[in-house]
């Protein structure tokens, strides 16, 4: 990943930012002014973290134990790979509000999938993970097409798929969870680690480096952005606007259903109402991480490090026993707050 | 101290308004009297809608004083405008489409009772207002459902309604058939012989010559002179237009035509009428017109932009089949937009993306899907090189360039891959002189190449100093092929105003058929 001519690198400007600060002739002379500079560079998101481990570690020794790192670690790995998807869709312009019934109706189908074939060892994991990516695959496939065909609001198109997937889970499960999945799956894939790591996690730093390529290293992720940030301008260079927009809503529900399956073997059962939390979630995570609400800006590693500040919060407020009422006022204002920072920093850019 | 001339409604005098330096009006009189029709004549450009804005109110002047029925008011606001009697429609219509003709009518001047709306008050109201110009609409009837030229009676009929004794038309007849205009016109002519004063702006020779009292002819926003309407010749309106020499800014070059390279023949769609032409290499052909005189639809048509129900495009001799960017791209052919920001540029990107962007597209900038983003950064460098694009800082937002700065990253497209055919629509818009002079050294450049150059735009001097060859377009069709000793501005500019008065009506005539 060390390329000596830098192309536009927005999506990984907080992981070699000090390089790019060296080479840079111009570079600040004052030590403060160097700090302020980085700091708008990176924004305040990795502040706020910072700050937020200290306080939650001052407050609750246990905060800071392997055992609650292993926690967040795991929290940490189904958010960090739906709010990713969700940056995808964000970075076109569009919005995937279906991502909580994604996951709902992919715990459902591949939990059924697993019981039918029944038995032990890969065969059911493998049938019930390619079932529940399949289901991944064709919602996003009906959002991306009904959004990009038809040019309507992806808002309004994902509010009504989600109901529709939530409403086939239902169907599906009775609305009761499935159980007696195989025990290679809620043990293996739910519960196991690589050295203190939880398997989950490690998925999603797997996906994360492979998002990563796409968005800076292949035409498809810069299209993504020339989408989001100019249509009619994609189109008339012959960016294929349509095709590009369909694969960023595959790609959001699909990796939302791997998410889906893993959480499902975490929870060790189909779960008809898995999920829905995850549709504020995300798109706060997105945006906290700098995603623009309004396409074409958006970088990776600030959105995981949006991911990560959230499931510290919520991990160190479930510690210190804030209660959920509460954690949910703070969510609120947090995502409205992140929006309108964006708005503010677009006008001054302008 | 003012002399109230007897009869002068309106004065304004010796306006002056600049907008970044450059003087869109520069020391222009004028003045209105009552029962009155004034024509003010000029291209695009020329000050017309600025001197109207100043007069209704939605420019302030820098200098300058306007006297309305004798008062001194110095600069207007819409709303003193509109309490001294000065009434606008302007050309885009500002009526609410979802709400009913009498609620449009009051809009703003809503009648109450006890708080309410008196909604029969207003209904009886906006009959009478529709009365008094002799339209039989019901005021009922949401102005959705209206045709324009209905739309247009409506507006009218508000503006009077507020007691307004100075009328503001802008172009009234520019989407209206024969027949409507013709209606309108016994409106406007009823409307002086009731007394009051208009302010008449049109391209149309022939309707100026038939309504108006007096004409003001404007030029590069200079005062050409007013002179009464009667007997005046179109000959004697286009010299005052135009008739300017050129300065020194276009560097024309001689043209090597070579083989033709791009032939379009009668492409027929909604604002396109059987349009054919050609261009060879090393040429750069001029589609000359006035604003929505359908020249820029041409070349978006050719892109696949716009609808077609006709015709064909070769390029190289190879039939553009159902015409669409990445088609017409793959085939070669390349669309400059004139917008800059809604159609040329991403503008969340940096400078580096938006010259990047057209390479990635036209896949000569990875392979397999994958980017070579040192080829990426070479290319830049080459751009911002090959068009001196200032400050040379490829990870600057695009936002943070100057107008002829951002244009040359549109530009950047044809670096893509080799283009045989660029089509440039409103290369310089909005740009500063430096920055115009490197456009036209690159579409000089390129013709040099042996591309053909298709160059739209509104700039008369402009199409006239750079174009080989020029077709002039009116009214969705090229009404002229203008080439050699025939390139001379008087020609273009009476292809434009079609001031053979016969072909006037005959266009108008054509658009009333096809609707």
């Amino acid at each position: 990943m060390t390329s000596p001519l830098d192309l536009d690198d927005r999506s990984s400007a907080p992981e070699n930012g000090q390089v790019v600060g060296k080479q840079n002739p111009p570079a600040p002379a004052a030590g403060p002014s160097r700090l302020v500079s980085a700091l708008l560079r990176v924004g305040l998101l990795p502040v706020l973290l910072v700050a937020g481990v200290a306080v939650f570690a001052s407050i609750e020794p246990r905060f800071l134990t392997p055992l609650n790192g292993t926690n967040i670690g795991r929290q940490l790995s189904f958010l960090l790979i739906i709010t990713m998807a969700q940056m995808l869709v964000l970075v076109t312009a569009e919005i995937d509000m279906s991502v909580g019934s994604t996951i709902a109706l992919t715990s459902v189908v591949s939990s059924m999938v697993m019981v039918r074939v029944g038995g032990d060892g890969g065969g059911p994991v493998l049938a019930g993970l390619l079932a529940g990516l399949g289901v991944g695959l064709v919602i996003g496939l009906i959002n991306g097409i009904i959004v990009a065909k038809f040019r309507v609001p992806s808002f309004i198109v994902t509010i009504g798929s989600g109901a529709v997937a939530f409403g086939v889970a239902l169907m599906l499960s009775s609305g009761s969870p499935i159980t007696g999945l195989p025990k290679s799956f809620t043990k293996a894939l739910g519960n196991s680690d690589i050295a203190g790591v939880p398997l989950s996690l490690v998925i999603a730093l797997g996906v994360f480096a492979l998002l990563y390529l796409l968005l800076n290293w292949t035409t498809v992720g810069r299209y993504f952005y020339a989408v989001g940030g100019g249509e009619n301008a994609a189109r008339l260079v012959g960016v294929p606007v349509f095709r590009s927009k369909v694969l960023a809503f595959v790609l959001c529900s699909t990796l939302t259903s791997l998410a889906a399956v893993l959480l499902t073997a975490r929870v060790s059962s189909g779960e008809p109402n898995l999920g829905s939390e995850f549709v504020i979630l995300s798109i706060a995570a997105a945006v906290l991480g700098g995603t623009s609400f309004f396409g074409g800006e958006g970088r990776l590693g600030m959105v995981a490090i949006g991911a990560l500040f959230l499931v510290v919060l919520s991990n160190g407020m479930n510690l210190i026993r804030v209660s959920s009422y509460t954690q949910q006022v703070v969510l609120g204002v947090l995502l409205v707050s992140a929006v309108v920072i964006d708005r503010l920093r677009r006008r001054t850019a302008r | 101290m003012t002399h109230h001339e007897e009869g002068v409604v309106l004065r304004a005098e010796r306006i002056t308004k600049r907008y970044l330096g450059v003087k869109a009006l520069d020391q222009v009189s004028f003045d209105l009297r009552r029962g009155e029709i004034h024509a003010l004549l000029g291209e695009n450009g020329a000050g017309k809608s600025t001197l109207i804005k100043t007069i209704s109110g939605s420019v302030r002047q820098d200098e300058g004083i306007i006297s309305i029925n004798g008062r001194q008011l110095g600069a207007l606001t819409p709303t003193t405008a509109a309490a001294h009697g000065v009434g606008t429609v302007f050309q885009e219509m500002s009526l609410v489409p979802a709400l009913s003709i009498a609620e449009n009518i009051f809009l703003g001047h809503e009648q109450r009772r006890a708080g309410l709306l008196d909604k029969r008050r207003m209904l009886a109201g906006a009959k009478q207002a529709l009365a008094r110009i002799g339209v039989d609409l019901d005021p009922r009837t949401p102005v959705a459902g209206l045709s324009r030229a209905q739309m247009q009676l409506v507006e009218i009929a508000r503006v009077l309604h507020r007691r307004s004794d100075i009328l503001i038309l802008d172009e009234p007849t520019a989407s209206l058939s024969l027949g409507e205009a013709r209606r309108l016109f016994e409106i406007i002519t009823e409307l002086r012989a009731q007394g009051i004063g208009i302010i008449y702006i049109s391209h149309r020779l022939a309707e100026i010559k038939e309504l108006a009292d007096r004409v003001t002819v404007l030029r590069d926003g200079q005062k050409i002179g007013t002179i009464a309407a009667a007997g005046v010749t179109d000959d004697r309106l286009v010299e005052m237009m135009s008739g300017r020499t050129l300065e020194k800014l276009y560097p024309r070059i001689e043209p090597r035509p070579g083989k033709v390279r791009l032939r379009v023949s009668g492409l027929s769609g909604p604002l396109l009428r059987d349009v054919s032409f050609e261009v060879a290499a090393g040429e750069i052909v001029g589609l000359a017109g006035l604003v929505g005189s359908g020249k820029s639809e041409i070349g978006r048509a050719c892109f696949g932009l716009e609808p077609l129900t006709g015709g064909t495009v070769e390029i190289d001799g190879r039939p553009l089949s159902k015409p669409s960017p990445k088609r017409a791209m793959r085939q070669g052919m390349i669309y400059y937009p004139a917008d800059r920001h809604q159609e040329g540029l991403v503008t969340t990107g940096t400078l580096r993306d938006n010259i990047t962007l057209p390479s990635i597209a036209a896949g000569t900038m990875s392979r397999f899907g994958v980017l070579n983003r040192r080829e990426g950064a070479a290319r830049t460098n080459r751009v911002v090189e090959a068009l001196s694009i200032k400050p040379a800082d490829p990870g600057r937002s695009i936002l943070g360039f100057s107008g002829g700065n951002q244009q040359k990253a549109l530009l950047a497209r044809s670096f893509a891959k080799s283009f045989p055919v660029h089509v440039f629509d409103e290369p310089t818009v909005g740009i500063d002189i430096g920055a115009k002079s490197d456009v036209y050294e690159y579409l000089n450049s390129l013709c040099e190449q042996g591309a053909a150059v298709v160059l739209i735009s509104s700039d008369t001097e402009e199409i006239l100093g750079m174009s080989h060859r020029i077709y002039a377009v009116r009214e969705g069709r090229i009404v002229a092929d203008l080439r050699g000793d025939d390139l001379t501005e008087e020609n273009v500019v009476r292809a434009f105003f079609g001031s053979r008065d016969a072909s006037v009506t005959s266009g108008s005539v054509h658009r009333d058929q096809s609707a």
